[in-house]
C-alpha cells in the first residue's frame, strides 16, 4: 500500500457532507482553527484548545471528539459533522435545541454548541440514557452559567418527547 | 503530512523521516501545538489515523493472553472484552477524561506519553504487560515497566513504534481507582491498579503519580498475598499494607497537590482494593 502524503496547508475536508478546500492552513493546525479561521463555521467554539471544556466538540465519523485535539489534515479522508449541520433543513430547530430554547438551558451561550453536539450524540447512542449516564456523559462539557439543572431538564425533556413519538 | 495505511509502511516513514512528529489520538501532541510548540521547519507529521491493524485486539483464550493494538483507544478498551478479561484496564480506561477524549485517546500514547499519572500505564505495569515495539531495525519486545525511564521518558528511538501491548490474562481480582479534585475528567493524583493471581497466589500493586514513574511495590504485594492466600488476619494486616504502600511511595509536592497527601492517599486506595478483592471472593469478615 501507499501513504497518504496530506499538504498540510492545502488540503480537503468532507464537511457536513460537502467536500470543502482549506487553503493556507497553518502547519499543524487543529480542525478547530481550521473550522473557524479558515471555513468561518464559527458555530465550533473554542476557549482552553486543551480539550477540557468540550466547547469545540464535533463528530468524525460519528464520533464525538474534541476538534481542538484533532489536526485537521489528519482528517481529510472522514466524514466532519458540526453544529452547523443540526438544525433541519427548513432552518427550523432540531428537538435537541428546541428543548435548550424551551428549558432555558442556554444563558451566555458560549458551550451551548458543543454541549447540543454532545447531547445529540448521546441520546442517538442511548435514547433512554438514565441522570447518572447523562451527567457522565457531559463531563467533557463546561458550562460557567447555567449549574447544569436547565440542561438536564432539557435533556429530560428530549428523551420524554421522544419516547411519546 | 505522512498517513501510512500499515505498519511496514509507518516504519518506513519514521526511519526515512528523520525530522518527524508521531501523532495518535492527539489529545497530549494537540495539547503542546495549541499551547507554543510549534512544528519545526521541515518536520514532518506521522499520522497514525489511517492504520487499521493498530486498533484491533486479538483474545488468545487458549494462550491466556490479549493482544492489543497501540492505537485501541479508551472507549474501546470500556467494552467488550476488556471488561470482562481485563477489568483493571478497563476501569482505568473509565476514568480517564471524558467521552470526547476517551474516543480520542490511545493506549500507545499513554504509554509513549509515560506520565506517572497514566492511568492506562498504571494498569499495564500491574499487569506485567510486555509491549511489542518495532523500525525497520527490527522488532524487540519490552516490559511496559521497563519502556518508561523517568517522568514523561521512554527509552523509545526515534524510529521505534510501540505496535502493541501484550498483556496476560489472569484468574483472579482486578481492580482501579484514583483520586483527583473531582470525580470526572480529573489526572489521578494518587492511583492504584491491583492484579491479583489465584493460581499463582500472587498480587501486584501498582502506584501512580507518587513517583517518577509507576511504581510497583514488592513489600505490599508480599502483605497482600498472605492476606488473600495465606489467611493472615485483615485487622493485622491492613496497617502494615498501608505502611508498605506509602514507603514505597516517592511523591513530590506539585501544583496539583501535596507529597504528603499524594502518600496517604495511595495507602487508603491500596487498602480499599484488598477490601473490594476480599469481597468479590466472599471472604470479607
Ligand atoms: C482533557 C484531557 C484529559 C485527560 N485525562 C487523562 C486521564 O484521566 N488519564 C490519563 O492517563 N491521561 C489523560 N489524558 C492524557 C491523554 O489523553 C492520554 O495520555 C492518551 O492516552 C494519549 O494518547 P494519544 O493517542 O492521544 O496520544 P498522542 O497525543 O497522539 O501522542 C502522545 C505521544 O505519544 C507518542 N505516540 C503515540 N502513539 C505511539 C506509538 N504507537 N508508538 C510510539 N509513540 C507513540 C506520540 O508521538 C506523542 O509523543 C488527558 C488528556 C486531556 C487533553
Ligand atoms: S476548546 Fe476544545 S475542549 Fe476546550
Ligand atoms: S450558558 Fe454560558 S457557559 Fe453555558
Amino acid at each position: 500500500m501507499t501513504d497518504v502524503i496530506v499538504d498540510e496547508r492545502d488540503f480537503e475536508l468532507t464537511i457536513n457532507g460537502a467536500r470543502v478546500p482549506v487553503r493556507g492552513a497553518a502547519p499543524g493546525a487543529s480542525l478547530l482553527q481550521v473550522l473557524r479561521d479558515q471555513l468561518q463555521l464559527t458555530g465550533t467554539k473554542g476557549a482552553c484548545e486543551e480539550g477540557e471544556c468540550g466547547s469545540c466538540s464535533v463528530l468524525v465519523d460519528g464520533v464525538l471528539m474534541c476538534s481542538c485535539l484533532v489536526m485537521a489534515a489528519s482528517v481529510t479522508d472522514t466524514a466532519i459533522t458540526t453544529i452547523e449541520s443540526v438544525a433541519r433543513p427548513d432552518g427550523s430547530f432540531s428537538d435537541v435545541q428546541q428543548a435548550f430554547v424551551d428549558c432555558g438551558a442556554v444563558q451566555c451561550g458560549f458551550c451551548t454548541p458543543g454541549l447540543v453536539m454532545a447531547v445529540t450524540d448521546l441520546l442517538n447512542q442511548q435514547p433512554h440514557a438514565d441522570r447518572e449516564t447523562v451527567r457522565e456523559a457531559l463531563a467533557g462539557n463546561l458550562c460557567r452559567c447555567t449549574g447544569y439543572g436547565r440542561i438536564l431538564a432539557a435533556i429530560d425533556q428530549v428523551i420524554s418527547q421522544r419516547a411519546a413519538q | 503530512m505522512i498517513s501510512p495505511q500499515t505498519v511496514d509502511d509507518a516504519l518506513d516513514a519514521l526511519s526515512d523521516t528523520p525530522v518527524h512528529r508521531l501523532l495518535a489520538g492527539g489529545t497530549d501532541e494537540m495539547v503542546k501545538l495549541n499551547h507554543g510548540a510549534q512544528l519545526r521547519q521541515f518536520e514532518t507529521v506521522i499520522s497514525l489515523s489511517r492504520i487499521p491493524e493498530l486498533s484491533m485486539w486479538t483474545l488468545d483464550t487458549a494462550g491466556r493472553q490479549i493482544t492489543i493494538g497501540a492505537a485501541v483507544s479508551w472507549s474501546q478498551l470500556t467494552e467488550a472484552p476488556f471488561v470482562e478479561h481485563v477489568p483493571v484496564l478497563a476501569q482505568a480506561a473509565r476514568t480517564v477524561g471524558s467521552p470526547q477524549i476517551r474516543n480520542a485517546g490511545t493506549i500507545g500514547g499513554n504509554v509513549a506519553t509515560a506520565s506517572p499519572a497514566g492511568d492506562g500505564l498504571c494498569a499495564l505495569v500491574a499487569l506485567d504487560a510486555m509491549a511489542t515495539v518495532r523500525s525497520t531495525r527490527g522488532t524487540r519486545r519490552v516490559r511496559v515497566a521497563e519502556l518508561t525511564t523517568g517522568p514523561k521518558r521512554t527509552n523509545l528511538e526515534p524510529d521505534e513504534l510501540i505496535v502493541s501491548l501484550d498483556v496476560p490474562l489472569t484468574h483472579g481480582f482486578q481492580g482501579y481507582t484514583k483520586v483527583g479534585v473531582r470525580n470526572a475528567m480529573v489526572i489521578s493524583l494518587a492511583g492504584v491498579a491491583l492484579v491479583v493471581d489465584d493460581d499463582r497466589q500472587s498480587v501486584s500493586f501498582a502506584l501512580g503519580s507518587v513517583g517518577p514513574t509507576i511504581l510497583r511495590s514488592p513489600a505490599a504485594e508480599t502483605v497482600a498475598a498472605n492476606v488473600l492466600f495465606g489467611g493472615t488476619h485483615l485487622g493485622d494486616a491492613m496497617s502494615q499494607l498501608a505502611a508498605a504502600i506509602r514507603k514505597t511511595a516517592r511523591p513530590i509536592d506539585d501544583h496539583r497537590s501535596t507529597a504528603a497527601y499524594r502518600r496517604h492517599a495511595v495507602g487508603v486506595l491500596a487498602t480499599r482494593l484488598i477490601e473490594r478483592a476480599l469481597i468479590s471472593r466472599g471472604a470479607s469478615q
